[in-house]
């Protein structure tokens, strides 16, 4: 069957089941089709006084109960740093457990060692918002037993709570708990920040381990995790790389094309009419998505602009931007520097949120619903506004989609910024490798050699136009970029389907087919 | 013409390419040694229009190992072009 976008999907998959194809952004959420929920919190009982110590993680996972066939869940706030995934892993092998699920909200560089447990099938399916790396090149080869589902933050809550995902174990790192597992990631040696992508595996999944390097008096607060979900607690040495875990600050970047493309983006927003009093913002992390908080900095100074809130992805740009007075708030669900932890420890105004407030696109409050203005990247986007922001110019998957659709689903502006071509590569398609975010929810391309506006919005382009803002046909900057770099020869992909790229809404937006020898 | 020297042009900056030029012996042909990090889309592209500098330059021998970042076709050419020109002792550079 077709989906809205005209891309064969499967009607059913082995070892996934039924797959049902996207219709669209909004058609299956405000339609008829709430999905029912079939997930059901587990009762646990625990003796008055007695404790969810254990001795190690191995003690912890024991009286867990293992089984071949469980799903075992963890959150990335850890990033590259995470050590704790790595080790449940080793952990479970060494006990002999198979055909395990896997269900990270992220993967990162960190992960690489997951490949010889794909490869000799100890894990056979993997959900997550990302996959990179090593780990992201034998999966497009193939080598995964049934293919990856690639959620968004949002998707992975509803995919949680609509019993698509059943966390049997979750392994939840924690920069600072206590004896009854109230945890947080806001302060300790290894302090990452907000905790919002684990908090909906604590209330839902059937066994529950807090793993800390920093076992605090009783109680520790903030209880980003709270007790009542928390069977067991382990004090471990380290639960990673301290220096990828909590190093430092983000820095805007230096290259002056993405300062040029950050500008641009700063101007569109200026002139969108929803630059005033009151705006909501988001950016992301990446060189030129982050730069545009630089610029929109200082023209909110110069024009006097005080802001709502921002959400994220938050790094230490953010922060100042606060307690500079530019926002009133920050609700925080992931924070992307360590410099971040104070504020979320410290400030009432920067507030942590779980990922169901963030994005969940089956509640009735997503903050993403109330944005006005979020900057995303893009590895590749098309004529009809479609962005790839998983997979590489060889078909290999290597990228996140983390809350991409989710925010441009959400947000009133949604805006792509990205050079029109990469190392001669050429940044503007006729069809994106992969659609993860549908070009119905992005609004604005901002390129260095123009800014193209989805056709849906006539009167923002005219508005563009009017400030002296360069707006030029997505068709046209396509052919002028073609015409720079040459058309560059398509890699042939095989038959079979290594990914699905499911959309907010549980329904699947693209396939991703294998690639043969990756170097 | 053949080349003399041992030459090279550009850098390994992202989208430039470095070339290095060998001289051979009379006879030998041309031998040229590609590397792209965007060999895959575009391999054919820097082959045809390395080979059409050195057809402009009259050059039949010569081995030219080009290790390319991503570089678009003029500073392909300009690239090429500089190396050769150097290779022959008729423009100043390096090596």
């Amino acid at each position: 069957m077709k989906n809205a976008l005209g891309i064969e999907i499967p009607e059913y998959i082995e070892g996934l089941g039924e797959l049902k194809p996207f219709q669209g952004v909004w058609e299956s959420i405000i339609g008829d089709e709430i999905p029912s929920t079939n997930i059901v919190r587990t009762l646990k009982a625990k003796k008055a006084h007695t404790s969810k110590l254990c001795s190690n993680l191995k003690e912890a996972i024991k009286k867990c109960k293992p089984f071949d066939g469980m799903t075992v869940t963890f959150h990335h706030h850890l990033r590259g740093g995470d050590g704790v995934l790595m080790q449940t892993i080793e952990i479970l092998d060494e006990m002999g457990i198979k055909d395990i699920t896997l269900a990270s909200s992220s993967l990162t560089s960190a992960h690489d060692g997951l490949v010889p447990y794909v490869e000799n099938g100890m894990i056979t399916r993997i959900f997550s918002s990302g996959i990179r790396g090593r780990l992201g090149e034998i999966i497009s080869m193939g080598k995964l037993k049934h293919p990856a589902i690639i959620h968004s933050h949002g998707g992975r809550v509803r995919d949680i709570l609509t019993g698509r995902i059943k966390p049997d174990l979750s392994v939840l790192a924690a920069s600072a708990a206590d004896e009854e597992g109230n945890a947080t990631g806001a302060h300790g040696p290894s302090a990452f920040g907000s905790m919002g992508y684990a908090d909906i595996d604590a209330r839902y999944s059937k066994n529950v381990i807090i793993v800390t390097d920093n076992l605090v008096d009783y109680p520790c607060v903030p209880g980003s995790i709270r007790q009542h979900f928390v069977d067991y607690v382990v004090k471990v040495d380290s639960i990673g790389d301290a220096t990828k875990i909590a190093s430092g600050t983000t820095r805007i970047t230096k290259s002056p094309m993405d300062l040029r493309i950050a500008r641009i983006a700063a101007t569109v927003i200026e002139h969108s009419g929803l630059f005033k009093d009151g705006m909501s913002f988001q950016v992301g992390a990446g060189g030129a998505s982050l730069a545009v908080a630089k610029f929109l900095r200082e023209d909110m100074k110069r024009k006097d602009i005080k802001g709502s809130f921002m959400i994220g992805g938050v790094t230490s740009y953010g922060v100042d931007m606060l307690n500079e007075g530019l926002f009133q708030a920050i609700f925080d669900v992931q924070s992307f520097d360590a410099a971040v932890s104070t504020s979320v420890l410290n400030n009432p105004q920067h507030i942590e949120i779980t990922c169901d407030q963030y994005a969940n696109p089956n509640n009735c409050g997503a903050m993403t619903n109330k944005l006005d203005v979020v900057v995303l990247g893009a590895l590749e986007v098309d004529v009809d506004f479609n962005v790839n922001v998983i997979t590489g110019s060889s078909g290999e998957i290597r990228g996140a989609s983390g809350g991409h659709s989710d925010t441009a689903s959400g947000a009133n502006l949604s805006v792509i910024v990205c050079p029109s071509f990469r190392g001669r590569l050429p940044i503007v398609k006729d069809r994106v490798h992969t659609i993860v975010t549908p070009g119905e929810s992005v609004d604005v391309i901002v390129t260095e050699r123009g800014v193209c506006v989805n056709p849906s919005r006539p009167n923002l382009a005219a508005a563009l136009k009017k400030a002296g803002v360069k707006v030029v046909d997505i068709k046209d900057l396509k052919k002028e970029v073609d015409a720079m770099t040459g058309i560059p020869a398509e890699k042939q992909l095989g038959d079979k389907i290594v990914a699905l790229v499911e959309y907010r809404d549980g329904t699947i937006i693209d396939v991703i087919r294998n690639v043969e020898n990756l170097s | 013409m053949t080349p003399k020297f041992k030459a090279q042009a550009g850098t390994f900056e992202s989208s430039d390419i470095m070339v290095l030029i060998e001289p051979v012996s009379e006879e030998t042909g041309r031998q040229i040694d590609i590397s792209s990090t965007v060999m895959l889309q575009f391999e054919e592209d820097i082959k045809n229009t390395i080979n059409q500098v050195l057809d402009d330059l009259d050059i039949q021998n010569v081995h030219l190992i080009a290790k390319d970042k991503g570089a678009l076709t003029p500073t392909i050419k300009a690239r090429v072009e500089a190396a050769v020109k150097r290779s022959l002792g008729i423009q100043e550079g390096t090596m």
